[in-house]
């Protein structure tokens, strides 16, 4: 069955800003099959973002939609829930946006586990400014700022969520373009801080430097590092050299922020009398 | 009936906030300016607010603008280091047109500077401490009195000219303690923002039909938007088309530009017939004040200028009393930021005289008298 | 009884000519002319929708 993307859409706003080849638009797809699937209100939605080619994502979906500055979505998303607590939050946006300038901000949400649905991107690059390492960018890799190969280990994001205290963790891949949908679905109804990342491709300003020839050689190799947590169960360490392990990572069931803080305003009232 | 109180200034602030119907504050801890986080952690719940401490100044800043979103008054709360952090969401807040309060309890700099000791140095950066162009509204209160009626003010003309508004009291004035007389509810007028007349598919968040101040609907309501800190078409959405990008800044300048006189506020002592003007404020005005009657009283006909609106900065009234006195001085805990403003506006019709002091004790009356005596001399 | 073809849109104004059609479909119903994809062979579509699925530019749908 064709899917009606462009019920989520805004009229007029497509094509998108995004590279040939770029699998921001397989995310975003995934995202509104998933709002799609959960029978989200677009006016009951919001959706931040910071800065970078990922963060472009809200301008195209016709909900309460907030392009923030570099890092900072999930603060400015942080007082959004907290106001209006009846409103889905979502944030989204990219590597460098989300663990590097955002990384404090990130953890923190992590920490309290209130109830908004980040959505990370990972193409393991700076994209928007043409192609600097970012803290995901592995070891050896080309970017701008590495010429002679990325001097700096890589954060795993999804690990750096659970040790933050997310309560649910979720990774894709752009290639598995049917999990993004089905691990967003699962993320957006838990309660407490969902991390889903997506392990994404940019060909134009990583994959280029970094002797992938085309974009689907990128997609395909999304393909093969990919490793379910299930399959994973069956493999050696060596087996698992190299790979990724996606699907939901992680899953626990804590206070949320915002319901706790409810207690705090019927403790406030009470002392009042 | 209303309430009488002893409170310390930023106790007052926090109050004025209240009053004024803000919901929703957040903050991180930093001297001289913490009481008023700790006021509204207390008071908010017990009204149905939400009070929050974010991990950095920054991300406080980014919280009040995403709750402002949503319709609810927000406020925060910093000192020195915090507003400079806060600058990038500041300036966030500006082009987005967020209305919102930021308190700025002013301790001296730059950086780290002295955590405890009062200053007043920070009035150029509330104007000037985002990149780009944009308006600013800032009010510097000389009293616990002040500092809540202020407050008040402030969520007003933020709320009116959709912007946000910066109350910074100098650490004296936010650690003092005075009586202070709160009103009753309702008798000091609030604004609020003023929604959308039109049907929601009709809507724009900067559509100019209505004035230079766009009506701003709330996120999760019947209205649904896009807001950007990029810059932007009446529409919301980014553009790079040069004329909408000039129509747009131009119309943010002129939405302060054309209401100078409904938001520049300041206090007139013993002026009239002055050949001395003092023009000071905050903790330093009331040193100002008591020099000035001190000087009276020796014969030397001294007044006070005390601006209350730092920005938009009173150019009007200074130049005017530049025209009828012989001198201007302005004591101030900086080294000449009010003294070049002052010098710009007074455009050499008067001479223009600073006592400039950063060592972190306040200026005192004799200090101001002996200025007096010798800019007559 | 004669196949029911499916109608396949490609929007020429949203392809950016990334090739991930062409190789992900697994019936190579898709070819490049000049940088945007085209349908070459209607005939040999499966309806599977990945084509759809995938295209990061929103530029294809596959219609009973």
């Amino acid at each position: 069955m064709s899917f009606d993307y462009e019920k989520y859409i805004r009229p007029g706003k497509l094509p998108h800003i995004w590279c040939p080849g770029c699998g921001h638009g397989i995310v975003m797809k995934g995202l509104i099959r998933a709002m799609d699937a959960l029978g989200m209100k677009k006016n009951n939605t919001a959706i931040v973002s910071g800065i970078g080619c990922a963060s472009r994502l809200p301008g195209y979906i016709d909900c309460c939609t907030l392009h923030t500055t570099h890092g900072r979505a999930v603060a400015f998303a942080t007082g959004i829930k907290m106001a209006k607590p009846e409103m889905q939050v979502l944030c989204v946006g990219g590597d460098g946006d989300g663990v590097a300038i955002g990384g404090n901000h990130f953890i923190h949400a992590c920490r309290r586990n209130i109830n908004i649905t980040y959505l990370i991107m990972n193409n393991n690059i700076y994209g928007m400014t043409g192609g600097q390492f970012s803290p995901t960018t592995p070891t050896g890799a080309k970017a701008s700022t590495t010429p002679y190969g990325n001097p700096d280990p890589p954060f795993d994001i999804a690990k750096l969520a659970i040790g933050a205290g997310a309560t649910f963790v979720a990774r894709g891949t752009a290639y598995h373009a049917n999990q993004i949908e089905k691990l967003l679905v699962e993320a957006i109804r838990h309660k407490g801080f969902s991390v889903v990342e997506i392990l994404d491709s940019c060909p134009t300003t990583y994959g280029r430097r970094n002797r992938f020839r085309s974009v689907v050689e990128m997609m395909n190799n999304l393909k093969e590092i990919a490793v379910s947590v299930q399959a994973a169960e069956h493999m050696s360490p060596e087996q698992m050299q190299g790979k990724v392990l996606t699907g939901v990572l992680y899953r626990d069931n804590r206070p949320e922020y915002v319901e706790e803080y409810q207690k705090v305003i019927e403790a406030a009232q009470d002392f009042a009398g | 009936m209303s309430k009488i109180a002893f409170l310390q200034g930023n106790e007052a602030c926090a109050y004025g906030a209240l009053y004024a119907g803000c919901r929703f504050f957040a903050g991180y801890p930093i001297t001289p300016s913490t009481e008023v986080a700790e006021v509204m952690a207390k008071e908010l719940p017990k009204v149905g607010g939400k009070f929050i401490q974010m991990e950095d100044e920054i991300g406080a800043m980014a919280a009040i603008i995403g709750a402002s979103l949503t319709g609810v008054k927000s406020l925060t709360a910093t000192s020195g280091p915090g507003f400079s952090l806060k600058q990038e969401n500041l300036g966030y807040a500006c082009i987005t047109e967020v209305p919102c309060v930021i308190i700025n309890v002013m301790r001296g700099g730059p950086s780290t500077g002295m955590p405890t000791g009062p200053s007043q140095s920070d009035v150029m950066q509330a104007k000037w401490g985002t990149h780009g162009d944009h308006p600013a509204i800032c009010i510097v209160p000389a009293s616990v009195q002040e500092l809540f009626t202020e407050t008040v003010r402030a969520f007003n003309l933020s709320e009116k000219y959709r912007m946000p508004v910066t109350v910074m009291p100098d650490e004296i004035v936010g650690h003092m303690r005075e009586r202070i007389e709160i009103p009753e509810p309702g008798v000091i007028p609030l604004t609020d923002r003023t929604p959308p007349s039109v049907e929601p598919e009709e809507y724009k968040p900067y559509d100019t039909r209505f004035g230079d101040v766009p009506p701003l609907a709330a996120f999760g309501s019947e209205y649904r938007f896009h807001v950007t800190g990029l810059n932007k078409a009446e529409d919301g959405f980014p553009t790079t088309r040069a004329e909408l990008v000039q129509q747009e800044e131009e119309r943010q300048m002129r939405k302060i530009e054309d209401h100078i006189d409904d938001i520049v506020s300041y206090e007139e002592y013993m002026l009239d017939d002055a050949d001395v003007a003092v023009v000071a404020f905050g903790s330093t005005a009331r040193s100002a004040r008591f020099a000035v009657r001190e000087a009276r009283e020796a014969g030397i006909k001294a007044g006070l200028f005390r601006i209350i609106t730092y920005w938009p900065f009173p150019e009007k009234q200074i130049a005017g009393i530049a025209g009828r006195v012989k001198a201007i001085i302005t004591p101030e805990m900086n080294l000449g930021m009010t003294f070049h403003e002052v010098m710009r506006c007074a455009a050499g019709k008067s001479t223009v005289s600073g006592i400039f002091r950063v060592d972190g004790e306040p200026i005192n009356p004799g200090q101001i008298l002996d200025k007096i005596k010798e800019a007559l001399r | 009884m004669e196949k029911r073809l499916p109608t396949i849109e490609i929007n020429e104004k949203y392809c950016k000519g990334c090739h991930i059609c062409v190789e992900f479909c697994p019936t190579r119903v898709f070819e490049m002319k000049g940088f945007i994809a085209t349908v070459k062979n209607q005939e040999a579509c499966i309806e599977c929708m990945q084509c759809e699925l995938r295209c990061p530019d929103f530029a294809i749908k596959v219609l009973p």
